[in-house]
């Protein structure tokens, strides 16, 4: 589907994607920075969620309260975004995320991925560096070394737009996830290339909510080729 | 309450329009008499004030505090395991009962609580054998007679030495320490682990509580702040990012993981909304002179709880509610995380916390009249009674109101303190010390 060349400038205009996410939730036209209702989050606040939590790994030693109260909040807008899309938890290890078609997928999956293997670091180093032990510290002394499984949590967290991550790009993406809810006339199976439609998009059955701006990029992010090959839509 | 006079402090002066981030105040606290007060700051220095003795003949110089000690309590480190920098700044200073003649505190970044003492010399001894004026050694063929040394009396020189340095004892960052009513025990806290120390032994610690789940990844909740019941030694509370309290028992167990009570309100259902939790996450907690109730602050309200009601605090205070329609914008800005304190005054009849826009509130709990007064150099003159402010929520407009949209968020009280006494109230806006006193009762009623 996308051809090697392709492909590799996707990955460099992705390295410059990152400034304009950050841009464009906070034009003034998105109900981000207004009082989105709260019956049901906008993507924006989910979004704005996603960026703190990322500042927040971000950081050489992130501030717990802060990281944990985030994450709540996004596992609490989540439940709100996508009540009935309930997909089961992609069981596989983040892998290094070479590929990242979908923005937004792996810019989730990497955080699930740092944010586990931050929080593996800190149990990690703390049974190495506690020199003077605690007397009264019962825990099995490896209990907090090592081991930990990548998160499911986190992943669980992250919602249907993250994906397992592999090498082989969009079309290994998509292979294990259940995608009858992208099934819709304006995406065609890989094979025949991806044809991104102006008002359909993934987000369409979980989050009719979604202005017409967010689902076209969201289409962009997701499909690639098109965004490669299109100039940059009314939402940016 | 009423007529609070201004003095204002500032340990570091500077002429710069926006203060150096190491001058910043991160804590303030009085001693048990409340002669002295320590400021701890984002460059790790610790400065002390004391009153001054009233005298009869400077009457306008009613006891005010002027600078007694400077010294660098923490400096930045490196740990070498994790590559990360461990900021110097002074979370917390808690003050020792005093025992001697020494003063003694304990101070506090993120990993390490010092014992600091401090001692005043005003004597110094004169007439050695061996050494000169200067304490060079003399020329001992000089020597014809031998002397006894005298005390003669000096400047007064404030000494400070680290006595104890509590070391290795957190892995998170270290949010309270609070001293027992025993005097001889302390305890740490960081976000999931608290420890109790005792004052002469550094090289250990008993972790007393431990919230770390097995796997991280289920990590919910956080240890917020926590403190010793001010008589019973074997009681303590902490509070957590869920806006609960846990009363733990020493007695009951070696690891207090299950505490003896549990203090938590019931969501409102008609105020729900996707930051209920942040906003109900406890930033201090602080048990009542008498021992009877507890003070909580989370970002919108104060709250009384009496320790004998688990269901709900017996008071809740509004310090700010105008923001509760702006909490989408207060979460994209952060300041929905700012951690305010709170304090009881002396005869736990008012109590104080502080806002934004250099406001802080005091509420009356017995006349259930509340004030809002501002810290600022521009809103008064020195020795100036302070007016009382308001904020005003559309509607009318009086004219010395501030409109809810103009107030400034970068300048926030989080850090205030209450004389164990009298009427005087110490406040932290930036890099500037407040101290406010009641000018028509000095003694508490």
């Amino acid at each position: 589907m996308l051809s090697k060349g392709l492909k590799r400038k996707r990955e460099e205009e992705e390295e410059k994607e990152p400034l304009a996410v950050d841009a464009w939730w906070l034009d003034p036209g998105h109900a981000a920075v207004a009082q989105a209702p709260q019956a049901v989050a906008s993507s924006s606040l989910f979004d704005l969620s996603v960026l703190k939590l990322h500042h927040s790994l971000q950081q050489s030693e992130p501030d717990l309260r802060h990281l944990v109260l985030v994450v709540n909040t996004l596992r609490r807008i989540q439940a709100s975004m996508a009540p009935a899309a309930a997909l089961p938890p992609v069981p596989s290890p983040p892998a290094a995320p070479s590929v990242a078609d979908n923005l937004l997928a792996s810019s989730d999956a990497a955080l699930s991925a740092s944010m586990a293997s931050l929080l593996e670091d800190l149990s990690h180093i703390e049974g190495l560096s506690q020199a003077p032990q605690p007397l009264a510290d019962e825990g099995p002394p490896g209990r907090s070394i090592g081991g930990a499984a990548p998160s499911l949590g986190a992943l669980d967290l992250l919602g249907p737009a993250t994906g397992c991550l592999l090498d082989d790009g969009l079309e290994g993406l998509f292979e294990d996830i259940d995608t009858s809810m992208y099934d819709n006339e304006l995406w065609a199976p890989a094979s025949e290339g991806l044809k991104p439609g102006p008002e359909d998009g993934p987000g369409k059955e979980e989050a009719p909510e979604l202005d017409e701006a967010e689902l076209d990029y969201l289409m962009d992010v997701l499909v690639g080729t098109q965004a490669l090959e299109r100039p940059p839509g009314p939402g940016r | 309450m009423d007529g609070y006079v201004q003095r204002v402090l500032t340990a570091t002066p500077s002429r710069l329009a926006v203060p150096l981030p190491a001058d910043i105040i991160s804590t303030v606290e009085f001693n048990h008499t409340g002669e002295l007060l320590a400021t701890g700051d984002k460059g790790g220095r610790v400065v002390i004030f004391q009153r001054e003795p009233e005298s009869k003949n400077a009457p306008h110089s009613q006891g005010e505090y002027d600078v007694y000690s400077t010294f660098q309590s923490h400096e930045p480190e490196f740990d070498y395991l994790k590559s990360l920098e461990i900021e110097e700044k002074i979370n917390k200073i808690k003050w020792l009962p005093q025992q001697n003649a020494a003063h003694s505190l304990l101070s506090t970044n993120d990993k390490t609580i010092k014992l600091w003492k401090i001692t005043e010399r005003d004597k110094r001894p004169e007439g050695y054998n061996l050494k000169d004026e200067e304490g060079k050694l003399k020329d001992l063929s000089t020597v014809t007679s031998l002397q006894v040394p005298v005390l003669k009396p000096m400047d007064l020189m404030v000494e400070v030495s680290p006595r104890r340095i509590f070391a290795n004892g957190h892995t998170y960052h270290i949010n309270s320490i609070s001293v027992n009513s025993d005097c001889e025990t302390y305890m740490s806290a960081d976000d999931l682990r608290i420890n109790l120390w005792h004052l002469a032994i550094t090289d250990r610690s008993f972790n007393i509580v431990d919230i770390k789940p097995a796997n991280m990844e289920d990590l919910t909740e956080v240890i917020t702040a926590s403190e010793f019941h001010p008589h019973h030694c074997n009681l303590f509370v902490y509070s957590s990012s869920k806006g609960s309290l846990r009363l733990c028992d020493m007695r009951a167990a070696a690891l207090c993981d299950k505490h003896s009570k549990l203090f938590e309100e019931p969501e409102d259902p008609s105020n729900r909304s996707f930051f209920s939790e942040i906003i109900s996450s406890v930033s201090d907690v602080k048990f009542s002179h008498s021992g009877r109730y507890m003070l909580t602050r989370d970002y919108l309200t104060v709250k009384v709880w009496d320790l004998n009601m688990e269901a709900r605090p017996i008071e809740t205070y509004q310090v700010h509610d105008y923001l509760r329609s702006k909490l989408c914008s207060l979460y994209e800005n952060d300041c929905i995380f700012d951690k305010f304190e709170c304090a009881w005054n002396g005869s736990d009849s008012v109590i104080m916390t502080g806002a934004y826009n250099n406001f802080f509130r005091m509420f009356d709990r017995n006349t259930k009249r509340d004030v809002t007064l501002e810290a600022s150099r521009e809103s008064s003159k020195p020795r100036a009674v302070l007016k009382p402010r308001r904020v005003c929520v559309g509607g009318k407009r009086r004219r010395d109101d501030i409109s809810v949209d103009s107030l400034d968020f970068t300048k926030k009280i989080l850090h205030t303190a209450w004389h164990p006494a009298e009427n005087i109230i110490a406040i932290a806006a930036t890099n500037n010390l407040y101290i406010f006193q009641d000018k028509v009762n000095s003694d508490m009623h």
